[in-house]
């Protein structure tokens, strides 16, 4: 229980008036793929930036591995894709994997990174030579090249075609078939249905419903009316 | 000791390869030089040196400068505005690392302006240096780096992405003009003369122009202490800023 890969403790966060956590409880275990569903300003970013150490809750709680986020410690543990404006552009796929392996102390190989980001035959290539899909391979390359065993994952596939979509689900699975765990953050229900294991909505900075997709779907025809109907329940 | 190497080898290869930075950086000092320097300094002197010796104090100055300024300034600026930073502090990278790196590729491509200016002097201009001037003089305009670095990392703090390239320039090119970097300080008018004192790039170029000749002989330790100042001032003012960035993201 001790050192699960992330739980939050009725974390609040305020930003000024604003609440965008209002007693988060969250955990993730070992292998699990959790998708955390919410409409826009459902605080699913705060709640990301809170696990990464990036924000401070104004009360509450959160533990990676049993420790704090922004310890050095914890952040060795962890892999990071948010959604960025902007990567230096002229530095070419294989010199972002090298530069970011060399913060961790036990990173993946490269030709692994490579492979398990499906960047085979780009390594040379430029940032900013890439296409919008092959760009968010590389920021899930620079999130696990440093053997990571909690990867989040902040809507990685937002502006992608369905293609890129695909190919890039296929490599979460295989992240998490290696035993690892994984906090995706998603609008698109369909992705929540297919990845993970678990699925949490939180609304208003508050867990409301959470199980497999199965259960959430439980009655409606789809998830995405399961979703409505809890919204408008709420 | 890897990720420092590692990242200042990037830092230098993303920036050399950002031709609106390397380019511009390396070649106005560069051009500006030539021209005014070499092909209308001619033989002529300024005080008691050749005006092409004089420039390439004021030149170098200028260059490194440049360098440190759109190096280190606008850089983090952008890369702060556009979340690269927080994206790099997801990772266990020490911080440090990521404006050591800053500042030693800013002092890589300030030698390089240096060097390149050293080359046109000697070869096309009238420049008499001994060997130990020129390390001397080497050695001072790529260590001044480090003050326009500390100013340039406080407005990378303190500018958006998109303001910082506009406002460097209008704090880099006046400062330079009243420093006396493009035309002699003994030049200007009384009142402007007197308003150099407040400018580091003033103390920066008297310093390199005790090397070559030409300064006005005003006291080395009162430019080495504004130079010192200005770095302490502007790099506790950047610390502020990422203090104060670290307070919106973590507070």
């Amino acid at each position: 229980m001790h050192d699960l890969p992330a739980r939050f403790t009725r974390v609040t966060k305020n930003y000024g008036p604003v609440e965008a956590l209002r007693g988060l409880d969250l955990t993730l275990g070992r292998g699990e793929l959790v998708a955390l569903l919410g409409a826009n300003g459902a605080g699913k970013t705060t709640a990301v930036r809170a696990l990464l150490g990036l924000a401070k809750p104004t009360s509450g709680e959160v533990r990676v591995f049993g420790a704090d986020p922004r310890d050095a410690s914890s952040r060795t543990r962890l892999g990071a894709v948010l959604q960025i404006a902007r990567v230096p552009e002229t530095l070419r796929v294989r010199e972002h994997i090298d530069m970011f392996s060399s913060y961790y102390p036990n990173p993946m190989p490269m030709h692994e990174v490579i492979e398990a980001a499906g960047l085979q035959g780009l390594e040379r290539r430029k940032y900013g030579e890439l296409s919008g899909g092959q760009q968010k391979r590389v920021l899930f390359a620079l999130g696990i090249c440093g053997n990571p065993e909690l990867l989040v994952l902040d809507e990685p596939t937002v502006g992608l075609d369905v293609e890129s979509r695909r190919a890039l689900w296929k490599q979460i699975r295989a992240f998490v078939a290696r035993g690892k765990s994984v906090l995706l953050t998603t609008h698109y229900l369909a992705e929540a249905e297919s990845l993970a294991n678990r699925v949490v909505v939180i609304h208003r900075g508050v867990v409301i419903k959470e199980g497999t997709p199965a259960q959430i779907k439980g009655e409606a025809a789809t998830l995405e009316d399961a979703f409505i109907d809890l919204l408008e329940a709420s | 000791m890897r990720t420092y190497l590692l990242e200042t080898k990037y830092e230098f290869l993303k920036a050399l390869r950002m031709p609106q930075y390397s380019l511009p950086t390396m070649l106005f000092p560069v051009v500006f030089y030539v021209f005014f320097g070499v092909i209308f300094g001619g033989a002529k002197s300024a005080k008691d040196v050749t005006v092409a010796q004089y420039m390439l104090a004021t030149y170098g100055a200028f260059g490194v400068i440049g360098a440190s300024l759109f190096g280190f300034g606008v850089s983090v600026a952008i890369e702060r505005g556009q979340g690269w930073l927080e994206v790099k502090r997801t990772t266990p990278m020490p911080i440090a690392a990521y404006f050591v790196a800053k500042l030693a590729m800013a002092m890589a491509f300030s030698a390089i302006i240096v060097l390149l200016l050293f080359t046109v002097g000697t070869m096309f201009g009238d420049v008499t240096l001994t060997i130990v001037q020129g390390a001397v003089l080497f050695a001072t305009l790529v260590a001044g780096s480090i003050t326009f670095c500390a100013l340039g990392l406080a407005l990378g703090f303190l500018l958006g992405p998109n303001s910082a390239v506009p406002i460097v320039n209008l704090i880099y090119l006046p400062m330079s003009v009243l420093s006396g970097l493009w035309v002699p300080i003994w030049l200007m008018p009384k009142p402007l003369q007197e308003l150099a004192y407040w400018l580091p790039a003033y103390h920066f170029s008297q310093l390199a122009l005790h090397v070559t000749g030409g300064s006005r002989g005003e006291s080395i330790a009162m430019h080495v202490l504004a130079m010192l100042g200005t770095a302490i001032v502007f790099a506790a003012i950047a610390y502020a800023g990422y203090r104060r960035d670290e307070g919106k993201l973590y507070g």
